[in-house]
């Protein structure tokens, strides 16, 4: 076992002191599109260093809830504070640059740059240099990328990923591709941590080695972290409280053993086909 | 300890232009043979390589803003127009038709005409980062059309329809570079040493964009043009950053317009329309699309195609004019011209079909051919 994780060093502001209060705040949030009020009046609170999960069946408002949190989506009414900051009406670019990184449910990778231009996309707000002096590639641009690049080369290694370093990520197997995705969310040094089902059509392996990584990267790095996820198995083992959302709404949001025999949750995933997974709990 | 002089031991050799020793070999000997180029070619092949460098800063200004930003561009040529008429005014004399300034010193013109086709860019910029595709193409349409307009309207400054100004006139500290005669006592071509002084510009001008692509602002690009939602979630700002591509890629368009006037005695009005926006597209769909040496061998290439059509056509006309089914007093149906046409449009065609990637694609499985010699399959 490691005994100081060198990712502490290579991402120290994920350490760095949260303001007072929850990470995250949600406040009676309804999101409606055309037809379908994808989240009705959610409300719910995030530690922090919590280990958050989100579960429900398929269209319950998981992947809408992540856009509310990081602005892909405004809400049409409620209110979303981040880190301290009233986030409800804030743009992606700028959510993003208060300290939150995600991942997407269906891989959302640059396929055409390789695995390390893909992490250093993900350095973009740690890298303060303009379009002039990146063109005439001045010492402190040089000074930057390679500082930056450590940091890269520290995020491949705690992944595991060396030998993919520089293959086109659209040529990767998709595991792998679910690796760099959370490398490329870890290399903006979050503080907060969307992960759209991280172990969606993994085997049992890969789903293993991706459970280590979430929880070192709670554990070592402090890093709070929001997590959807289908594999109740991996949900109960991992989290510290579940919210349990159906059609949109909040139906639980408790510790996983409490979650777990709720009613209202048991009922939910009846007749739907996500039973089996309910009870495939390990 | 001996460490393999071919080993790359540190990020900085990583990140490196020129990575492997071969690759500088096989550079510095394109280099001299570019530099060489004036002494040994026909004034003719000369005036097309000049046309071929202009367009080489001007390609890779399209390869920054659609290749690699991924923000297709129509109006390519209502920069280069800011740009040529930029330098004209600047170095032309004030005359009863136009007015003009009398500055002929490269060094002032050639940067300002890049300066403002860029300002150009930069307040075109905000409404063309507010579309996407068709209607970002149909919107820089309309800017060549207008640009069109003014130019044959404003004679002030074209001088009109039929009649023109004259081109921004080359003179480097002094020296006129469209001279003839010895320098330092050799017999060199006409127009080479306005050919090296471009042929230096070209060179910086490949080095600034080589880095602004592998830089923080580079990445930028190629995100927002393959993920726009991905890309904002790293922080990336995109109008800021289609801004950008837009401001670069336009100075680039200024400065080879420049470049592309100045070796002509008089800048037409007319010459600046929508098919001078096409020859650049077609210069990198057929170099490769997101590649600056692709920009390069797309540019010389549309830049020696009229010297390859005259020659086709005489090779061809005594063939058709065999073919008995065919009418035999027409002889070969098209013209000089029409054939070049017909070039561009084969390459084309022949390039979008075969290989997207373009010559650097081409070039890419030619070595990858060959490194795996004799065990190619
Ligand atoms: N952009 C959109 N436009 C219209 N409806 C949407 C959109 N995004 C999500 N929805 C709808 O909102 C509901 C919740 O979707 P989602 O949040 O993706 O569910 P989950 O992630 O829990 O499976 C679904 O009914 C879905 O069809
Ligand atoms: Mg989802």
């Amino acid at each position: 076992m490691a005994i100081t994780h060198p990712l502490t060093a290579a991402l120290p502001s994920t350490q760095e002191a949260l303001p007072d209060g929850p990470v995250v705040v949600a406040d009676d949030v309804t999101l409606a599109f055309a037809g379908v009020v994808a989240v009705k009046g959610v409300s719910y609170e995030v530690a922090p260093r919590e280990l958050f999960a989100i579960v429900g069946p398929n269209g319950a408002g998981k992947t809408s809830n992540f856009n509310l949190v990081s602005g892909v989506y405004q809400p049409t009414s409620g209110s979303m504070h981040v880190l301290g900051h009233d986030v409800t009406t804030m743009k992606p670019h700028e959510i993003a640059r208060t300290g939150v990184a995600r991942t997407f449910q269906n891989i959302e990778l640059f396929e055409n740059l390789t695995v390390v231009d893909n992490l250093m996309l993900g350095r973009q707000q740690h890298l303060h240099y303009g379009a002039g002096a990146a063109m005439l590639r001045t010492r402190r641009v040089q000074q930057a990328e390679v500082a930056n690049r450590e940091v890269v080369e520290a995020i491949v290694d705690f992944l595991d990923i060396q030998s993919h370093r520089d293959a086109l990520v659209g040529m990767l197997p998709y595991g792998v591709q679910k690796r760099v995705e959370l490398g490329r969310a870890l290399a903006m040094e979050p503080k907060l941590l969307l992960l759209d089902e991280p172990v969606a059509g993994m085997n049992l392996e890969e789903t293993e080695d991706m459970a280590r990584f979430i929880l070192d990267i709670r554990d070592e790095l402090g890093v709070t972290i929001i997590m959807v996820e289908h594999d109740m198995g991996l949900v109960m083992d991992l989290a510290d409280r579940v919210l349990v959302l159906d059609f949109g709404e909040v139906i639980a949001n408790d510790v996983p053993s409490v979650v777990q025999r709720d009613p209202a949750v048991i009922r939910a995933y009846l007749g739907g086909t996500d039973m089996a997974e309910l009870e495939g709990t390990r | 300890m001996a460490t393999r002089p071919r080993m790359i031991r540190s990020h900085r050799d990583a990140m490196a232009l020129v990575r492997t020793p071969t690759r500088a070999v096989w550079l510095g000997i394109l280099l001299v043979f570019a530099f060489a180029a004036p002494l040994w070619m026909s004034n003719g092949l000369l005036f097309l390589l000049l046309a071929g460098l202009a367009y080489i800063v001007g390609a890779i200004g399209l390869n920054l803003v659609s290749g690699y930003a991924g923000q297709l561009s129509l109006g390519h040529a209502f920069f280069l127009a800011v740009g040529a008429y930029t330098a004209a005014v600047i170095s032309g004399p004030s005359t009863q038709t136009t007015f003009g300034l009398g500055i002929n010193e490269i060094l002032v013109w050639l940067p300002a005409a890049g300066i403002t086709a860029g300002l150009a860019g930069f307040l075109v910029g905000p409404i063309a980062t507010r579309l996407r595709g068709l209607y970002l193409a149909i919107v820089t349409l309309g800017l060549v059309l207008v640009g069109d307009h003014v130019l044959r309207t404003w004679t002030g400054l074209t001088g009109g329809v039929g009649f023109g100004r004259q081109a921004p006139d080359p003179t480097l500290l002094g020296l006129d570079l469209s001279t003839t005669g010895p320098i330092l006592g050799v017999d060199v071509a006409r127009s080479a040493l306005l050919y090296w002084f471009s042929l230096v510009v070209v060179i910086l001008l490949t080095i600034l964009a080589l880095n602004l692509v592998r830089s923080r602002t580079g990445r930028a690009f190629q995100a927002v043009r393959d993920r726009d939602v991905a890309a904002e979630i790293m922080g990336i700002d995109l109008t800021r950053t289609k801004l950008i591509a837009f401001t670069v890629s336009s100075a680039y368009a200024g400065i080879a317009g420049a470049m592309l006037t100045m070796r002509l005695e008089t800048i037409e009005a007319t010459q600046f329309n929508l098919l001078l926006s096409f020859l650049f597209i077609a210069m990198i769909l057929i170099g490769g699309i997101a590649s600056i040496p692709g920009s390069i061998a797309g540019a010389l290439v549309i830049a020696i195609l009229p010297d390859i059509a005259g020659p086709l056509g005489s090779v061809l006309t005594p063939v058709f004019e065999t073919l008995t089914f065919w009418r035999a007093d027409a002889g070969f149906p098209l013209d000089e011209f029409q054939l070049e046409q017909l070039l561009y449009g084969a390459l084309l065609i022949a390039f979008v079909l075969l290989e997207p990637r373009g010559l650097i694609g081409l070039w890419v499985r030619v070595r990858n051919y060959w490194k795996a010699f004799p065990f190619s399959y």
